[in-house]
């Protein structure tokens, strides 16, 4: 049997976060009623002519050094012309041949093995508008168009097709993701589409040095469909050559509910977009200086800080990688820290516990009620033995649910931990008369016992009891 | 003399005496059109009531004291496919036969602060492509001088409305001569700035790297005032260029001694009508006599101007028109059943044949397979043609040459044929190519038509170019020949 391996690469295109579009002013924020953002320019009226936004420029520059490109000294845009509703001109202004970055990479890890990812360009181009139909494409009888989103700048970023499996290529979007959100110029939110994932798929005989012929996936709204659409596409490619056919080069779409692809165009009826410079843009004369001046800006990606915080912190790789993820994370991370200085407990308390209210309760950490200087607040009170760690999750749980301060919660809800030595013997007392068995059976040696006597103390005491004392009392009274 | 005979510099020196009110120079102008238009047809579009209500804002400047710049009160005509907010800017095309724009073009906004009055806006070949103005998908334009002629093109509509006196002055734009050869035809001075010198905004798009936008005016002092007013660097359009604003009336001297003149031999060619030939000979005895020193030169890739340019022109243009489709203004077919449909009808019935020509030229010269055959290839031979110019700049202050092969022509005699209508502009559009600035000044009659010759100078040299043309109408007398009009 042929083993069969599967070659990936991906057309990642990010929106980025400027104030105003790239070649007009017309504001670029998302949403808005319906061709409120417009002007004469990225309508496309007649006479009108782009004017590019420097800041567009920047932010491209700004994520191709990111991600480790070369800058082109000298770079120009192109017209790729096609007729379709939602491009008001008939043309999109894109980069073609000279890119204004180019041989980057960016590193990712699967299973603790790390792996190199080629970045082949990185370019700036205009955004479409948004076709609205009145029920689906088929049926509608007319369709509607919001340019709303026309003209908003983007960056488009084709890897070399170094990924072998979903994984890989599931690691190399969030890496991606995570460097350019780093950089400040995208917020990289795929649900609103200001990131967006097309997978150039291809499966060969291991070891053939041939690329087999690839497909292009599109509409993967998610981390998730992108794996399941890859997954989805490897499987079917592998069927058709090994039933003797050959694969088909063409477009293929993603259909999110019936968990398939689906044929949209092949290469036969690909467009011909025809490129040329275009003649209403003047060619980017990019200076060493200003490079250099953007280079400055560029915060601490997260490969430079998943590294310190190995190193300063003393935390495992896979910590480091998790709290690195995201900006957001990490400056979290690092605000705890500025308050209680215990990297490993802050780190399993922020990837356990709070992570999993978080998603629970379908918050962003950026929009999380409770602030750094309260979760390291919880931090101390269980350090301190003013409360359990099983009573701190309670409490976690009421400040997210209220965003109250961890000790008016405790105060509120008498949770103060039971420190008392004479209550809690009391308490064991009666216990151990209530179940001489499995006194009987600690003594036996069946030391399994001991945790079901701890249980019951907890159980009187509401959980509230110091579960060290508990242990050394329980101890003493049972020799 | 009527009002609407006189130049802008004549107008504006009476306005500023309060000898005429700006009023009093409209009517005289839309008095004139009434007798004259239904002749020439020189316009899509009047705007008499907006025109009205302009030339009383000017007035009430005046009669306040208030100091008025050159054009203030002044009669223009607008080429139809420069954008003006609120009229409609139809290209001559049934496609933009609808449409209103919502903003106005850069030299408008221009020509609004000066306080100009805009007459109406002016026929000429549909999106600006053709050399006769049959073009136009409404009607066609009379030469003043001879109704059964054509007024050229693309900028008809403009020249003849200047040389007919329906308009003081006139704005058209020039691709690949149309502003210079319909000058030439209708006996005006038409101005092709450099590349640059002229915001584009608000300029239906031909073909983007060539088109620029320039003046038709009665004499070269009219010239420099329009220049004046249209010029400087626009923000909203990234290929104008930003250098310090110059004041074109300076050059107006009649002084010609030393000037050094090209005579590119390519442009005279045995192609040439000799009564052309003659008028241009002449014209250079005249330059010789005014103590210019002239000499024959060459423009060795003269001959590759207009196969370069017909790759070039179309393929900007087959993009920039790829937007007249139905969907947000102009034209749309109602009878499509889709929108692919709608797209193909819409374009299809919309356009006119010459256009559609020139979308399928482009179109096939940018399809994957022939780029670099045609459009590349044509990119590097229009760097050549450029180069050829530079270096004959090295030598010579400005190049004189005849403008068109032959003066106006008769109706339908080169519309069957695209090419002879083609080399209509074989002198003209080399100078787009190199992005050169470009005058057309009268040089004399043949037959009674008049008969222009051709100016051109160094990037940003159009200051040379208008002391040339002034120095020599100071020494002619062909500017103040006017058409009778029967």
């Amino acid at each position: 049997m042929i083993q069969w391996e599967t070659v990936i690469g991906l057309e990642v295109h990010v929106e980025l976060k400027t104030n105003t579009k790239i070649f007009c002013d017309s504001s670029a924020e998302f949403g808005g009623d319906p061709n409120t953002h417009v002007c004469p320019v990225c309508l496309g009226l007649p006479g009108a002519l782009p004017v590019l936004n420097k800041r567009v420029l920047e932010y491209a520059i700004k994520a191709g050094l990111a991600l480790n490109c070369e800058i082109a000294p000298f770079s120009k845009f192109d017209r790729k012309n096609y007729f379709y509703p939602d491009s008001p001109k008939n043309y999109q202004i894109s980069q073609y041949d000279l890119p204004i970055a180019e041989h980057g990479h960016l590193d990712i890890a699967v299973n603790g093995i790390a792996k190199r990812i080629g970045v082949t360009r990185l370019h700036m181009e205009e955004d479409a508008g948004k076709l609205v139909h009145q029920g689906t494409i088929i049926t509608s009888p007319y369709s509607l168009v919001d340019y709303n989103r026309t003209g908003v700048p983007l960056i488009e970023i084709v890897s070399e097709p170094d990924m072998r499996t979903s994984a890989e290529a599931k690691a190399y979007l969030e890496k991606l993701k995570a460097i350019i959100e780093y950089t400040g110029v995208s917020d990289c939110k795929m649900e609103e589409g200001s990131l967006r994932c097309d997978a150039n798929i291809s499966v060969r005989p291991l070891g053939e040095a041939q690329f087999g012929t690839r497909t292009e996936i599109k509409n993967m709204n998610s981390f998730k469909a992108l794996q399941k659409a890859i997954e989805y596409e490897v499987k079917r490619q592998i069927a058709v050559r090994e039933n003797g056919d050959r694969i088909i080069q063409e477009t293929r779409t993603w259909d999110e509910a019936k968990a398939i692809t689906v044929s949209m165009r092949s290469k036969e009826e690909a467009h011909d977009y025809r490129y040329f410079p275009d003649p209403d843009l003047v060619p980017l004369v990019i200076t060493a200086e200003w490079i250099d001046e953007i280079k400055k800006t560029l915060p601490e990606l997260p490969d430079a800080r998943q590294a310190r915080y190995v190193q300063q912190y003393d935390l495992p790789a896979y910590d480091a990688m998790v709290l690195t993820l995201t900006k957001e994370m990490a400056d979290y991370f690092e605000a705890i820290l500025a308050i209680y200085p215990q990297p490993k407990n802050a780190s399993n308390w922020l990837m356990g516990d709070f992570s999993r209210l978080l998603n629970a309760n379908q918050l962003e950490i950026t929009a999380s009620p409770v602030a750094p200087a309260q979760l390291a607040a919880l931090l101390k009170l269980i350090d301190k033995g003013t409360i359990s760690g099983k009573i701190a999750k309670t409490v976690l749980a009421e400040m997210v649910a209220s965003g109250q301060d961890p000790a008016v919660i405790v105060e509120e809800k008498g949770l103060l931990q039971m420190s008392d030595e004479g209550a809690i013997a009391q308490i064991i007392d009666d216990i151990l008369a209530n179940n001489p068995q499995s006194v009987t059976d600690y003594r036996g040696g069946k030391t399994k016992a001991m945790g079901f006597l701890v249980g019951q103390v907890m159980k009187v005491t509401k959980g509230k009891a110091n579960p060290k004392l508990v242990n050394k009392l329980l101890v003493g009274k049972l020799k | 003399m009527s009002l609407h005979q006189m130049t802008i510099y004549e107008l504006h020196t009476l306005l500023t005496k309060k000898e005429v009110s700006s009023e009093e120079i409209t009517k005289s102008v839309y008095k004139h059109i009434e007798q004259v238009e239904t002749k020439i047809k020189a316009y899509i579009t009047l705007t008499k009531a907006q025109a009205l209500e302009t030339a009383q804002v000017v007035d009430k400047k005046i009669a306040n004291g208030e100091k008025i710049a050159p054009l203030s009160g002044i009669p223009v005509a607008i080429k139809d496919n420069i954008c003006t907010k609120g009229v409609q800017t139809t290209c001559a095309s049934k496609i933009l036969a609808n449409f209103v724009p919502p903003y106005s073009a850069t030299v408008i906004r221009k020509l609004a602060t000066q306080g100009a009055i805009m007459v109406g806006k002016t026929n000429l070949d549909e999106f600006a492509m053709g050399s006769s103005t049959e073009n136009s998908s409404f009607h066609v334009t009379s030469n003043p001088w001879d109704l059964t002629r054509v007024p050229g093109g693309s900028s008809g509509g403009s020249a003849a409305a200047v040389a007919a006196d329906e308009c003081i002055a006139a704005l058209g734009s020039d691709t690949g001569g149309s502003i210079r050869q319909p000058a030439a035809l209708c006996g005006m001075v038409g101005m092709k700035p450099t590349y640059g010198e002229v915001s584009r905004y608000g300029l239906i798009a031909f073909a983007s790297s060539l088109d620029q936008i320039g003046p038709f005016t009665k004499d070269v002092t009219d010239c420099a005032l329009m220049l004046n007013a249209i010029c400087g660097h626009d923000r909203l359009d990234s290929t104008s260029v930003q250098r310090e604003r110059r004041d074109y009336t300076q050059y107006l001297k009649n002084d010609v001694r030393g000037l050094k003149i090209g005579i590119p031999k390519e442009y005279l060619t045995q192609d040439l009508d000799s009564a052309v030939r003659k008028i241009i000979e002449e014209a250079i005895d005249k330059f010789t006599k005014l103590g210019a020193e002239v000499e024959e030169t060459s423009l060795a890739y003269t001959e590759y101007a207009l196969p370069t340019y017909y790759l070039i022109a179309p393929a900007e243009a087959s993009s920039n028109l790829a937007r007249y489709e139905g969907v947000r203004y102009g034209y749309r077919d109602m009878e499509a059943s889709d929108v692919q449909d709608m797209f193909v009808k819409s374009r299809s019935t919309g356009f006119g044949d010459e256009v559609k020509r020139r979308i399928m030229l482009g179109t096939y010269v940018l399809s994957s397979g022939y780029y670099d055959a045609y459009y590349l290839k044509a990119l590097k031979v229009r760097t050549l043609i450029k180069q050829d110019f530079d270096q004959n700049f090295q030598k010579y202050d400005l190049l004189l040459s005849p403008v068109t092969p032959t003066p106006a022509f008769k109706f339908g005699v080169k519309a069957a044929n695209p090419v002879q209508m083609y080399l209509q502009d074989i002198f003209t559009l080399a100078i787009n190519l190199a992005g050169i600035p470009g005058m057309t000044i009268p040089a004399g009659f043949a037959n009674g038509l008049p008969v222009g010759l051709q100016l051109l100078g160094k990037h940003f040299d159009e200051g040379r170019l208008l002391q040339a043309a002034y120095t020599f109408e100071q020494n002619t007398e062909f500017h103040r020949r006017r058409p009778v009009i029967n």
